[in-house]
Protein backbone atom coordinates (compact mmCIF):
# COMPACT_ATOMS: atom_id res chain seq x y z
CA UNK A 1 0.00 0.00 0.00
CA UNK A 2 1.36 3.41 -0.97
CA UNK A 3 1.54 6.15 1.63
CA UNK A 4 -0.82 9.12 1.86
CA UNK A 5 -0.51 11.74 -0.85
CA UNK A 6 0.17 15.40 -0.38
CA UNK A 7 -0.20 18.13 -3.01
CA UNK A 8 1.36 21.57 -3.30
CA UNK A 9 0.90 24.31 -5.90
CA UNK A 10 4.09 26.23 -6.69
CA UNK A 11 2.92 29.85 -6.52
CA UNK A 12 5.79 31.03 -8.73
CA UNK A 13 4.79 28.65 -11.51
CA UNK A 14 0.98 28.80 -11.36
CA UNK A 15 -0.47 31.07 -14.06
CA UNK A 16 -4.13 30.50 -13.30
CA UNK A 17 -5.09 28.03 -16.05
CA UNK A 18 -7.50 26.60 -13.43
CA UNK A 19 -7.32 23.09 -14.87
CA UNK A 20 -6.73 21.66 -11.37
CA UNK A 21 -9.78 23.35 -9.92
CA UNK A 22 -11.90 22.02 -12.78
CA UNK A 23 -10.61 18.42 -12.44
CA UNK A 24 -10.31 18.22 -8.64
CA UNK A 25 -12.38 20.93 -6.96
CA UNK A 26 -12.09 19.08 -3.63
CA UNK A 27 -8.31 19.51 -3.64
CA UNK A 28 -7.71 22.97 -5.15
CA UNK A 29 -9.03 26.46 -4.64
CA UNK A 30 -8.52 29.71 -6.54
CA UNK A 31 -7.73 33.18 -5.20
CA UNK A 32 -9.36 36.42 -6.39
CA UNK A 33 -7.02 36.49 -9.41
CA UNK A 34 -7.85 32.91 -10.35
CA UNK A 35 -4.49 31.46 -9.24
CA UNK A 36 -4.57 28.06 -7.57
CA UNK A 37 -3.55 26.79 -4.17
CA UNK A 38 -4.09 23.49 -2.39
CA UNK A 39 -7.06 23.14 -0.02
CA UNK A 40 -5.95 23.09 3.62
CA UNK A 41 -2.51 21.56 4.18
CA UNK A 42 -2.63 19.70 0.87
CA UNK A 43 -3.29 16.26 2.40
CA UNK A 44 -5.26 14.21 -0.14
CA UNK A 45 -8.24 12.45 1.50
CA UNK A 46 -8.57 8.71 0.84
CA UNK A 47 -10.37 8.07 -2.42
CA UNK A 48 -9.20 11.28 -4.13
CA UNK A 49 -5.71 10.04 -5.08
CA UNK A 50 -6.61 9.61 -8.76
CA UNK A 51 -7.91 13.16 -8.92
CA UNK A 52 -4.65 14.46 -7.44
CA UNK A 53 -2.63 12.69 -10.15
CA UNK A 54 -5.08 13.80 -12.85
CA UNK A 55 -4.74 17.45 -11.83
CA UNK A 56 -0.96 17.09 -11.68
CA UNK A 57 -0.78 15.62 -15.18
CA UNK A 58 -2.94 18.33 -16.74
CA UNK A 59 -1.24 21.44 -15.35
CA UNK A 60 0.34 23.20 -18.36
CA UNK A 61 2.87 24.97 -16.12
CA UNK A 62 3.96 21.82 -14.21
CA UNK A 63 3.13 23.78 -11.06
CA UNK A 64 1.63 20.93 -9.02
CA UNK A 65 3.79 18.64 -6.89
CA UNK A 66 2.36 15.37 -5.61
CA UNK A 67 4.41 13.64 -2.91
CA UNK A 68 3.88 10.45 -0.96
CA UNK A 69 4.28 10.77 2.77
CA UNK B 1 -10.29 53.26 -50.80
CA UNK B 2 -7.21 51.98 -49.15
CA UNK B 3 -3.87 53.50 -50.20
CA UNK B 4 -2.29 50.86 -52.40
CA UNK B 5 1.22 51.89 -51.33
CA UNK B 6 0.49 50.44 -47.88
CA UNK B 7 -0.24 47.00 -49.29
CA UNK B 8 2.81 44.83 -49.65
CA UNK B 9 3.25 42.81 -52.85
CA UNK B 10 1.31 39.57 -52.95
CA UNK B 11 3.12 36.75 -51.23
CA UNK B 12 4.56 34.30 -53.76
CA UNK B 13 3.32 30.73 -53.26
CA UNK B 14 5.50 28.66 -50.95
CA UNK B 15 7.51 25.84 -52.49
CA UNK B 16 10.12 25.29 -49.75
CA UNK B 17 8.23 25.22 -46.43
CA UNK B 18 11.26 24.54 -44.25
CA UNK B 19 13.23 27.62 -45.38
CA UNK B 20 10.47 29.89 -46.62
CA UNK B 21 7.36 29.25 -44.52
CA UNK B 22 4.37 31.62 -44.69
CA UNK B 23 1.40 31.27 -42.34
CA UNK B 24 -0.75 33.32 -44.72
CA UNK B 25 -0.26 30.92 -47.64
CA UNK B 26 -3.57 29.36 -48.77
CA UNK B 27 -2.17 25.85 -48.29
CA UNK B 28 -1.43 26.62 -44.62
CA UNK B 29 -4.83 28.27 -44.13
CA UNK B 30 -6.63 25.24 -45.56
CA UNK B 31 -4.73 22.52 -43.70
CA UNK B 32 -1.64 23.48 -41.65
CA UNK B 33 -1.14 20.15 -39.87
CA UNK B 34 1.01 18.33 -42.49
CA UNK B 35 3.11 21.49 -42.87
CA UNK B 36 3.85 21.63 -39.15
CA UNK B 37 4.83 17.96 -39.22
CA UNK B 38 7.30 18.66 -42.02
CA UNK B 39 8.77 21.67 -40.21
CA UNK B 40 9.05 19.75 -36.92
CA UNK B 41 10.89 16.92 -38.68
CA UNK B 42 13.38 19.47 -40.08
CA UNK B 43 14.24 21.43 -36.92
CA UNK B 44 12.86 22.61 -33.56
CA UNK B 45 13.18 26.17 -34.93
CA UNK B 46 12.77 27.13 -38.60
CA UNK B 47 13.22 30.54 -40.27
CA UNK B 48 11.72 32.48 -43.17
CA UNK B 49 12.92 35.68 -44.83
CA UNK B 50 9.29 36.70 -45.23
CA UNK B 51 7.76 39.18 -42.75
CA UNK B 52 11.17 40.94 -42.59
CA UNK B 53 12.59 37.79 -40.97
CA UNK B 54 10.72 35.40 -38.71
CA UNK B 55 11.42 32.22 -36.75
CA UNK B 56 8.94 29.53 -35.87
CA UNK B 57 9.45 27.06 -33.02
CA UNK B 58 7.93 23.77 -34.15
CA UNK B 59 8.01 21.63 -31.00
CA UNK B 60 6.17 21.98 -27.70
CA UNK B 61 9.54 22.31 -25.95
CA UNK B 62 10.77 25.14 -28.20
CA UNK B 63 7.46 27.01 -27.92
CA UNK B 64 7.64 26.69 -24.16
CA UNK B 65 11.24 27.94 -23.96
CA UNK B 66 10.30 31.11 -25.88
CA UNK B 67 7.06 31.69 -23.95
CA UNK B 68 8.98 31.53 -20.65
CA UNK B 69 11.90 33.70 -21.81
CA UNK B 70 10.65 37.28 -21.46
CA UNK B 71 14.25 38.46 -21.28
CA UNK B 72 15.17 37.64 -24.89
CA UNK B 73 11.66 37.75 -26.40
CA UNK B 74 9.38 40.79 -26.18
CA UNK B 75 5.59 40.85 -26.50
CA UNK B 76 5.52 44.43 -27.78
CA UNK B 77 4.47 43.09 -31.18
CA UNK B 78 2.04 40.17 -30.98
CA UNK B 79 1.14 39.77 -34.65
CA UNK B 80 3.61 38.70 -37.35
CA UNK B 81 3.06 41.12 -40.24
CA UNK B 82 4.73 42.31 -43.46
CA UNK B 83 5.60 45.63 -41.82
CA UNK B 84 6.94 46.73 -38.44
CA UNK B 85 5.78 50.31 -38.00
CA UNK B 86 6.36 52.40 -34.86
CA UNK B 87 4.34 51.02 -31.98
CA UNK B 88 1.49 53.42 -31.26
CA UNK B 89 -1.57 51.48 -30.10
CA UNK B 90 -0.59 49.32 -27.13
CA UNK B 91 -2.99 46.80 -25.62
CA UNK B 92 -1.80 46.03 -22.08
CA UNK B 93 -1.17 43.43 -20.74
CA UNK B 94 -0.85 41.33 -23.93
CA UNK B 95 1.71 43.76 -25.43
CA UNK B 96 3.48 44.32 -22.08
CA UNK B 97 6.75 42.84 -20.85
CA UNK B 98 7.92 42.62 -17.23
CA UNK B 99 7.82 44.63 -15.03
CA UNK B 100 4.83 46.50 -16.53
CA UNK B 101 3.01 43.28 -17.36
CA UNK B 102 2.00 42.04 -13.92
CA UNK B 103 0.10 45.08 -12.57
CA UNK B 104 -1.72 45.49 -15.91
CA UNK B 105 -2.73 41.84 -15.87
CA UNK B 106 -3.79 41.80 -12.21
CA UNK B 107 -6.40 44.45 -13.02
CA UNK B 108 -8.08 42.22 -15.59
CA UNK B 109 -7.96 38.89 -13.76
CA UNK B 110 -10.74 39.21 -11.11
CA UNK B 111 -13.57 39.79 -13.63
CA UNK B 112 -12.54 36.59 -15.51
CA UNK B 113 -12.29 33.98 -12.74
CA UNK B 114 -14.30 30.74 -13.07
CA UNK B 115 -16.70 32.00 -10.38
CA UNK B 116 -17.30 35.23 -12.30
CA UNK B 117 -17.98 33.15 -15.42
CA UNK B 118 -20.59 31.09 -13.57
CA UNK B 119 -22.61 34.28 -13.10
CA UNK B 120 -22.44 35.01 -16.82
CA UNK B 121 -23.29 31.45 -17.89
CA UNK B 122 -27.13 31.73 -17.81
CA UNK B 123 -26.99 34.73 -20.16
CA UNK B 124 -24.73 32.81 -22.57
CA UNK B 125 -27.10 29.81 -22.52
CA UNK B 126 -29.96 32.15 -23.37
CA UNK B 127 -27.92 33.76 -26.19
CA UNK B 128 -27.23 30.30 -27.69
CA UNK B 129 -30.90 29.38 -27.64
CA UNK B 130 -31.99 32.72 -29.10
CA UNK B 131 -29.58 32.12 -31.98
CA UNK B 132 -30.69 28.52 -32.56
CA UNK B 133 -34.34 29.64 -32.54
CA UNK B 134 -33.57 31.79 -35.59
CA UNK B 135 -32.46 28.93 -37.88
CA UNK B 136 -33.46 25.53 -36.48
CA UNK B 137 -36.69 25.37 -38.50
CA UNK B 138 -34.70 25.77 -41.74
CA UNK B 139 -33.08 22.36 -41.22
CA UNK B 140 -29.70 23.87 -42.13
CA UNK B 141 -27.49 26.88 -41.53
CA UNK B 142 -24.06 28.36 -41.99
CA UNK B 143 -23.04 27.72 -38.38
CA UNK B 144 -20.10 30.15 -38.56
CA UNK B 145 -22.25 33.07 -39.74
CA UNK B 146 -25.41 32.31 -37.76
CA UNK B 147 -24.11 30.79 -34.51
CA UNK B 148 -20.44 30.47 -33.57
CA UNK B 149 -19.66 34.11 -34.40
CA UNK B 150 -22.45 35.63 -32.34
CA UNK B 151 -21.94 33.74 -29.09
CA UNK B 152 -18.65 35.47 -28.14
CA UNK B 153 -19.70 38.81 -29.64
CA UNK B 154 -22.81 38.99 -27.50
CA UNK B 155 -21.11 37.58 -24.40
CA UNK B 156 -18.24 40.11 -24.45
CA UNK B 157 -20.64 42.96 -25.28
CA UNK B 158 -22.72 41.92 -22.27
CA UNK B 159 -19.65 41.90 -20.02
CA UNK B 160 -18.35 45.25 -21.29
CA UNK B 161 -21.78 46.83 -21.07
CA UNK B 162 -22.00 47.82 -24.76
CA UNK B 163 -24.92 47.06 -27.11
CA UNK B 164 -24.94 43.48 -28.41
CA UNK B 165 -26.34 44.89 -31.67
CA UNK B 166 -23.01 46.63 -32.40
CA UNK B 167 -21.55 43.17 -33.05
CA UNK B 168 -21.16 43.64 -36.81
CA UNK B 169 -18.91 46.64 -36.20
CA UNK B 170 -16.70 44.59 -33.86
CA UNK B 171 -16.38 41.83 -36.45
CA UNK B 172 -15.37 44.35 -39.12
CA UNK B 173 -12.65 45.91 -36.93
CA UNK B 174 -11.26 42.55 -35.89
CA UNK B 175 -11.09 41.39 -39.50
CA UNK B 176 -9.17 44.60 -40.30
CA UNK B 177 -6.70 44.07 -37.47
CA UNK B 178 -6.12 40.32 -37.42
CA UNK B 179 -6.45 39.40 -41.10
CA UNK B 180 -6.19 42.37 -43.51
CA UNK B 181 -3.72 44.11 -41.18
CA UNK B 182 -1.03 41.48 -41.73
CA UNK B 183 -0.50 42.82 -45.25
CA UNK B 184 -2.33 46.18 -45.25
CA UNK B 185 -1.21 48.70 -42.62
CA UNK B 186 -3.94 51.21 -43.54
CA UNK B 187 -6.68 48.65 -42.92
CA UNK B 188 -5.23 48.01 -39.48
CA UNK B 189 -4.82 51.70 -38.58
CA UNK B 190 -8.34 52.50 -39.74
CA UNK B 191 -9.83 49.68 -37.66
CA UNK B 192 -7.85 50.69 -34.56
CA UNK B 193 -8.93 54.32 -35.01
CA UNK B 194 -12.62 53.46 -35.32
CA UNK B 195 -12.49 51.09 -32.39
CA UNK B 196 -10.67 53.62 -30.20
CA UNK B 197 -13.22 56.30 -31.07
CA UNK B 198 -16.07 53.95 -30.24
CA UNK B 199 -14.70 53.09 -26.79
CA UNK B 200 -13.71 56.70 -26.07
CA UNK B 201 -17.38 57.58 -26.49
CA UNK B 202 -18.43 54.88 -24.04
CA UNK B 203 -15.83 56.06 -21.52
CA UNK B 204 -17.00 59.70 -21.76
CA UNK B 205 -20.60 58.61 -21.28
CA UNK B 206 -19.69 56.66 -18.14
CA UNK B 207 -17.89 59.65 -16.64
CA UNK B 208 -21.36 61.24 -16.33
CA UNK B 209 -23.38 58.03 -15.94
CA UNK B 210 -21.44 55.36 -14.02
CA UNK B 211 -22.38 51.73 -14.69
CA UNK B 212 -21.38 48.40 -13.14
CA UNK B 213 -19.90 46.76 -16.24
CA UNK B 214 -16.32 45.91 -17.18
CA UNK B 215 -15.65 49.32 -18.78
CA UNK B 216 -16.50 51.00 -15.48
CA UNK B 217 -14.45 48.43 -13.56
CA UNK B 218 -11.40 49.45 -15.61
CA UNK B 219 -12.18 53.16 -15.25
CA UNK B 220 -12.44 52.74 -11.47
CA UNK B 221 -9.26 50.66 -11.16
CA UNK B 222 -6.34 52.19 -9.27
CA UNK B 223 -2.65 51.45 -9.69
CA UNK B 224 -0.40 50.61 -6.73
CA UNK B 225 -0.02 54.32 -5.92
CA UNK B 226 -3.78 54.83 -5.86
CA UNK B 227 -3.95 56.69 -9.18
CA UNK B 228 -6.60 55.93 -11.81
CA UNK B 229 -5.43 54.44 -15.11
CA UNK B 230 -4.74 56.82 -17.97
CA UNK B 231 -7.56 56.83 -20.55
CA UNK B 232 -5.04 55.43 -23.04
CA UNK B 233 -4.46 52.38 -20.81
CA UNK B 234 -8.21 51.81 -20.39
CA UNK B 235 -8.70 52.14 -24.16
CA UNK B 236 -5.83 49.74 -24.85
CA UNK B 237 -7.22 47.10 -22.53
CA UNK B 238 -10.72 47.49 -24.02
CA UNK B 239 -9.28 47.04 -27.53
CA UNK B 240 -7.54 43.92 -26.29
CA UNK B 241 -10.69 42.42 -24.74
CA UNK B 242 -12.71 42.96 -27.88
CA UNK B 243 -10.01 41.74 -30.28
CA UNK B 244 -8.98 38.78 -28.14
CA UNK B 245 -12.46 37.83 -27.00
CA UNK B 246 -14.27 37.33 -30.30
CA UNK B 247 -12.37 35.76 -33.22
CA UNK B 248 -10.69 33.32 -30.88
CA UNK B 249 -13.77 31.78 -29.30
CA UNK B 250 -15.70 32.07 -32.57
CA UNK B 251 -12.96 29.89 -34.04
CA UNK B 252 -12.83 27.43 -31.16
CA UNK B 253 -16.60 26.82 -31.16
CA UNK B 254 -16.59 26.59 -34.95
CA UNK B 255 -13.75 24.06 -35.13
CA UNK B 256 -15.46 22.01 -32.42
CA UNK B 257 -18.77 21.86 -34.32
CA UNK B 258 -16.86 21.17 -37.57
CA UNK B 259 -15.17 18.20 -35.88
CA UNK B 260 -18.44 16.91 -34.40
CA UNK B 261 -20.25 17.30 -37.75
CA UNK B 262 -17.82 14.93 -39.44
CA UNK B 263 -17.24 12.58 -36.49
CA UNK B 264 -20.56 10.92 -35.56
CA UNK B 265 -18.92 8.66 -32.95
CA UNK B 266 -17.68 11.62 -30.89
CA UNK B 267 -20.96 13.46 -31.31
CA UNK B 268 -23.04 10.49 -30.18
CA UNK B 269 -20.75 9.90 -27.25
CA UNK B 270 -21.11 13.48 -26.01
CA UNK B 271 -24.90 13.26 -26.33
CA UNK B 272 -24.95 10.01 -24.31
CA UNK B 273 -22.21 10.95 -21.82
CA UNK B 274 -22.47 14.70 -21.22
CA UNK B 275 -20.18 14.33 -18.19
CA UNK B 276 -17.32 13.96 -20.70
CA UNK B 277 -17.74 17.57 -21.80
CA UNK B 278 -14.89 19.05 -19.69
CA UNK B 279 -12.35 16.56 -21.12
CA UNK B 280 -13.80 16.96 -24.62
CA UNK B 281 -13.51 20.75 -24.52
CA UNK B 282 -9.83 20.51 -23.51
CA UNK B 283 -9.15 18.00 -26.29
CA UNK B 284 -10.87 20.15 -28.91
CA UNK B 285 -8.84 23.11 -27.63
CA UNK B 286 -5.66 21.07 -28.03
CA UNK B 287 -6.38 19.66 -31.48
CA UNK B 288 -7.85 22.87 -32.95
CA UNK B 289 -6.17 25.61 -30.92
CA UNK B 290 -7.15 28.79 -32.71
CA UNK B 291 -4.52 31.26 -31.51
CA UNK B 292 -0.96 31.78 -32.78
CA UNK B 293 0.92 34.55 -30.99
CA UNK B 294 4.14 36.38 -31.79
CA UNK B 295 7.27 37.64 -30.08
CA UNK B 296 10.11 39.91 -31.19
CA UNK B 297 13.69 38.73 -30.62
CA UNK B 298 15.45 41.38 -28.50
CA UNK B 299 18.79 39.68 -27.77
CA UNK B 300 20.73 36.84 -29.34
CA UNK B 301 20.16 33.46 -27.69
CA UNK B 302 19.46 29.82 -28.50
CA UNK B 303 16.18 27.89 -28.46
CA UNK B 304 16.37 24.10 -28.26
CA UNK B 305 19.97 24.47 -29.42
CA UNK B 306 19.11 26.67 -32.42
CA UNK B 307 20.57 30.20 -32.61
CA UNK B 308 18.08 33.07 -32.89
CA UNK B 309 19.05 36.66 -33.70
CA UNK B 310 17.52 40.06 -32.93
CA UNK B 311 15.72 41.86 -35.74
CA UNK B 312 13.50 38.84 -36.32
CA UNK B 313 9.97 38.11 -35.22
CA UNK B 314 8.84 34.76 -33.81
CA UNK B 315 5.65 33.05 -34.91
CA UNK B 316 4.69 31.47 -31.58
CA UNK B 317 2.44 28.66 -32.68
CA UNK B 318 0.68 27.15 -29.70
CA UNK B 319 -1.46 25.18 -32.18
CA UNK B 320 1.68 23.50 -33.60
CA UNK B 321 3.02 22.80 -30.09
CA UNK B 322 -0.26 21.05 -29.31
CA UNK B 323 0.25 18.67 -32.24
CA UNK B 324 3.75 17.61 -31.16
CA UNK B 325 3.74 13.79 -30.87
CA UNK B 326 6.60 13.83 -28.37
CA UNK B 327 4.23 15.61 -25.97
CA UNK B 328 0.88 14.07 -26.94
CA UNK B 329 0.49 10.42 -27.97
CA UNK B 330 -1.66 10.20 -31.13
CA UNK B 331 -1.25 13.97 -31.42
CA UNK B 332 -3.06 14.16 -34.75
CA UNK B 333 -6.08 12.24 -33.48
CA UNK B 334 -8.92 13.75 -31.47
CA UNK B 335 -9.24 11.51 -28.39
CA UNK B 336 -12.44 12.94 -27.01
CA UNK B 337 -11.78 11.67 -23.45
CA UNK B 338 -8.01 12.28 -23.39
CA UNK B 339 -6.93 12.14 -19.72
CA UNK B 340 -3.45 13.71 -19.75
CA UNK B 341 -3.55 16.94 -21.64
CA UNK B 342 -1.14 19.76 -20.79
CA UNK B 343 -2.16 21.64 -23.91
CA UNK B 344 -0.97 25.20 -24.46
CA UNK B 345 -4.03 26.56 -26.29
CA UNK B 346 -4.17 29.51 -23.88
CA UNK B 347 -0.42 30.04 -23.89
CA UNK B 348 2.26 29.20 -21.35
CA UNK B 349 3.90 31.45 -18.76
CA UNK B 350 2.94 34.97 -17.74
CA UNK B 351 0.82 35.71 -20.83
CA UNK B 352 -1.70 32.93 -20.14
CA UNK B 353 -4.91 34.10 -21.82
CA UNK B 354 -6.83 36.31 -19.40
CA UNK B 355 -10.11 35.14 -20.94
CA UNK B 356 -9.43 31.40 -20.80
CA UNK B 357 -12.22 30.76 -18.29
CA UNK B 358 -14.64 32.80 -20.41
CA UNK B 359 -13.62 30.92 -23.55
CA UNK B 360 -14.07 27.53 -21.88
CA UNK B 361 -17.46 28.47 -20.54
CA UNK B 362 -18.63 29.80 -23.92
CA UNK B 363 -17.35 26.70 -25.73
CA UNK B 364 -18.95 24.33 -23.25
CA UNK B 365 -22.29 26.12 -23.27
CA UNK B 366 -22.36 26.63 -27.06
CA UNK B 367 -21.63 22.93 -27.75
CA UNK B 368 -24.02 21.70 -25.04
CA UNK B 369 -26.96 23.85 -26.17
CA UNK B 370 -26.33 22.96 -29.83
CA UNK B 371 -26.25 19.21 -29.04
CA UNK B 372 -29.44 19.48 -26.97
CA UNK B 373 -31.35 21.10 -29.81
CA UNK B 374 -29.51 19.58 -32.81
CA UNK B 375 -28.03 16.21 -31.75
CA UNK B 376 -27.60 15.08 -35.38
CA UNK B 377 -25.89 17.25 -37.98
CA UNK B 378 -23.38 17.00 -40.80
CA UNK B 379 -21.43 19.19 -43.20
CA UNK B 380 -23.55 20.28 -46.17
CA UNK B 381 -21.92 18.68 -49.23
CA UNK B 382 -23.39 21.48 -51.38
CA UNK B 383 -21.48 24.13 -49.41
CA UNK B 384 -17.84 24.87 -48.71
CA UNK B 385 -16.04 25.22 -45.38
CA UNK B 386 -13.59 28.14 -45.40
CA UNK B 387 -10.97 29.03 -42.78
CA UNK B 388 -9.65 32.37 -41.51
CA UNK B 389 -6.11 33.38 -42.44
CA UNK B 390 -3.18 34.18 -40.22
CA UNK B 391 -3.22 34.72 -36.48
CA UNK B 392 -6.49 33.07 -35.45
CA UNK B 393 -7.64 29.91 -37.22
CA UNK B 394 -11.24 28.76 -37.41
CA UNK B 395 -14.10 28.15 -39.85
CA UNK B 396 -15.59 31.34 -41.36
CA UNK B 397 -18.14 29.43 -43.47
CA UNK B 398 -19.53 26.26 -41.95
CA UNK B 399 -22.55 25.01 -43.88
CA UNK B 400 -24.45 22.35 -41.92
CA UNK B 401 -27.47 20.12 -42.52
CA UNK B 402 -29.49 19.01 -39.50
CA UNK B 403 -30.87 15.52 -38.83
CA UNK B 404 -29.58 12.10 -39.77
CA UNK B 405 -28.27 11.53 -43.28
CA UNK B 406 -30.73 9.59 -45.47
Amino acid sequence: MAGKLKIRVDQDKCQGHARCKSLAPELFDLDEFGNAHEVGDGAVPAGLEDKAWLAQSNCPEIAIEVTEE
Amino acid sequence: MSDSASIMPEHPPVTDWVNDFDHTDPTWTENPFPIWEKLRAASPVVHTERFLGCYMPTTYQAVKEIAYDTDHFSSRRVIVRDVRPEITARAPPITSDPPEHKPAKQLLLPPFTPDAMKKLEPRVRAICNELIDEFIADGKCDAAARYTKHVPVRAIAHMLGIPEKDGDLFIKWIHGILELGIKDDNALMEAVKEMTGYFAGHIEHRKQNPTDDLISTLMNARDKDGNPLADEHVLGSLRLLLIAGIDTTWSAIGSSLWHLAKTPADRERLVKEPELMPLAVEELLRAYSPVTMAREVMKETTVSGCPVKPGNMVLLSFPAANRDPSMFPNADKVVIDRKENRHAAFGLGIHRCVGSNLARMEMTVAIEEWLKRIPDFRLDPAGKVTWSEGTVRGPRQLPMLFGKAN
